[in-house]
């Protein structure tokens, strides 16, 4: 196989990504608003309770839906993540998985393409979700935000979609899945500095302050949020203050790539032909 | 010395192949061969091993014991090679209902790297041979259980695989569609020079030229031309030949 049959094979699941995503509309719709209901419903609620203070990256006293913003945004890519996962144990179990298996490109790729394709279809979602943010609820952000948030979405995008694919490697049937939004999502997302600084959930539980501070959720969304608002500077002398309470960008950097390089291992592992859990159990479709 | 120099005419050669799912043994020491140009039946019962055989050939899992041989290529060692020589379709729907015939088969053609050029070219002669070509754009619901298949078939031969492999093709499928598949692939078999390997439970879909290997309980009770195998096993026909071997059809 060539490098350009390779690119085109990549080309081709992408494509196939996106039309999917395209023809299920009530998957893109529930995509660009639960984020959108959420923004209204916590900014309405809470900004007057839970004013954010000054803490980095920003530099004055913030608004709550700005603070919200990047947690909303990692909740897109976790949702997409999990949501691919799902369309991966369903592909298995109707069969078209085995379609990707038999191809003849080796099965790291096959499973990395499919995972950058969904990440991408998932940096759609975001852009779609900060366009109706900024111009219908006036979300002020940062122009260049909208440019440096990419490369980081890529990376925190594959970090989740990878626990998704490791998920689909490990989940037998689709009725498990109602199990992964209440052991996974929903605990990744609450548990995290989406909604609250680190420092104000120490106030109020310290365990919970430490399962939120190794949360790679939480480290995700302190990526995007540095990178919205142009403050992903990796090599300045604060970068190097490495804290529990309040994670640098090279920090958090470090933690994303560290767990997207364990959790796609331990996905490629499980759809090894010969170790992985579908070797001894049998599936996918049928096990005699 | 290139080991598909040794064996062209071979287009599946599977040898003391044995695999089990935990005590459960689902194929034991099961041997035999399919010359590209052939057609081969390969007949069993539900549980018979006929999938585990399926999902071992096309490496979505390794086998233990003995070997996978595609026109020389050991699946194992060369799965790259072994698996751009093959083309499956399975027992369960791979086509996506809510895209068209064609962004299904351009997908197929994608994951064998195929240009854009050739995969049109390769759509359009796969599908006319199939007489589904004025569906092209039609998205796949809109097809009949047994279009579906035929469409299956067209994606499994775009990238000009010289084994076709088929579990169960004829599932779900009405009568009349069922009999089409079935001429369909015979066709092809003797059009192209494939090997095919055909898994069925149904005995009425051999033809009196085929090759059949009969699988029960994860063995090989009988292999060869269709007459052999009757003669071997004293009975006058493949029906009396399947019931006799496996115990009224039954795993």
């Amino acid at each position: 196989m060539t490098l350009v049959q390779y690119g085109r094979c990549f080309n081709g699941i992408f494509i196939r990504e996106v039309l999917r995503f395209v023809n299920q509309y009530g998957r893109f719709f529930a995509a660009l608003v639960r984020p959108l209901v959420w923004l209204f419903i916590f900014a309405a609620g809470f900004r007057y309770v839970l004013g954010v203070s000054r803490i980095e990256p920003y530099d004055t006293y913030v608004l709550y839906e700005v603070y919200i913003t990047p947690g909303l945004i990692g909740m897109i890519q976790l949702f997409n993540g999990m949501q691919s996962s799902l369309s991966m144990v369903y592909d298995r179990e109707m069969g078209s998985m085995r379609t990707l298996m038999v191809s003849p490109f080796p099965r790291w790729y096959l499973l990395t393409s499919k995972l950058l394709a969904s990440v991408l279809v998932s940096i759609l979602q975001v852009y779609a979700y900060l366009l109706i943010a900024s111009l219908v609820f006036n979300l002020k952000i940062p122009v260049m935000g909208f440019l440096y948030i990419i490369p980081v979405l890529i990376l925190t995008g594959m970090m989740l979609g990878s626990i998704g694919l490791l998920l689909s490697s490990l989940i037998r049937q689709l009725e498990n899945f109602a199990g992964v939004m209440n052991f996974v999502i929903f605990p990744m997302f609450f548990a995290s500095n989406a909604l609250n600084p680190l420092w104000r959930i120490r106030e109020s539980s310290v365990p919970l302050f430490y399962i939120c501070a190794w949360n790679p959720f939480t480290h995700a969304v302190q990526l995007i949020r540095f990178a919205l608002h142009g403050k992903f500077n990796l090599f300045s002398e604060a970068a190097l203050k490495f804290s529990v309470a309040n994670p640098t960008v090279l920090q958090s950097l470090l933690i994303v790539t560290g767990f997207l390089i364990l959790f796609l291992a331990c996905a490629i592992y499980g759809y090894d032909p010969s170790r992985g859990v579908i070797a001894r159990r049998g599936g996918p479709g049928g096990a005699a | 010395m290139d080991s598909s120099m040794e064996t062209p005419g071979v287009a599946l050669a599977v040898k003391e192949l044995s695999h089990s799912f935990g005590k459960r043994k689902a194929l034991d020491d099961v041997s035999f061969a399919i010359e590209s140009g052939s057609f081969t039946v390969l007949l069993g019962p539900n549980g018979a091993g006929k999938t585990t055989l399926f999902s071992l050939v096309t490496r979505l899992y390794n086998n233990r014991s003995g070997s996978i041989r595609i026109y020389g290529h050991e699946v194992r060692q060369q799965p790259s090679k072994a698996l751009a020589q093959m083309g499956a379709v399975f027992q369960q729907r791979t086509l996506d209902l809510d895209l068209t015939v064609a962004d299904n088969l351009r997908y197929h053609a994608a994951l064998h790297g195929m240009s854009s050029r050739d995969t049109k070219s390769r759509i359009e002669i796969e599908l006319k041979r199939a007489e589904l070509f004025e569906r092209v754009n039609d998205r796949v619901r809109s097809l009949s259980g047994g279009q579906m298949r035929r469409v299956e078939i067209a994606g499994a031969l775009l990238h000009r695989p010289r084994l076709l492999l088929l579990d169960e093709p004829t599932v779900g499928v009405d009568i009349a569609s069922r009999q089409t598949i079935v001429e369909h692939v015979h066709r092809l078999c003797k059009e192209d020079g494939l090997g095919v390997l055909w898994a069925t439970h149904l005995d009425d879909e051999v033809h009196a030229d085929d090759r059949l290997v009969i699988l029960h309980k994860g063995k090989v009770m009988a292999h060869g031309n269709m007459s052999a195998v009757i003669d071997s096993t004293g009975v006058r026909s493949v029906k009396e030949a399947y019931g006799k071997l496996t115990g009224g059809g039954r795993a």
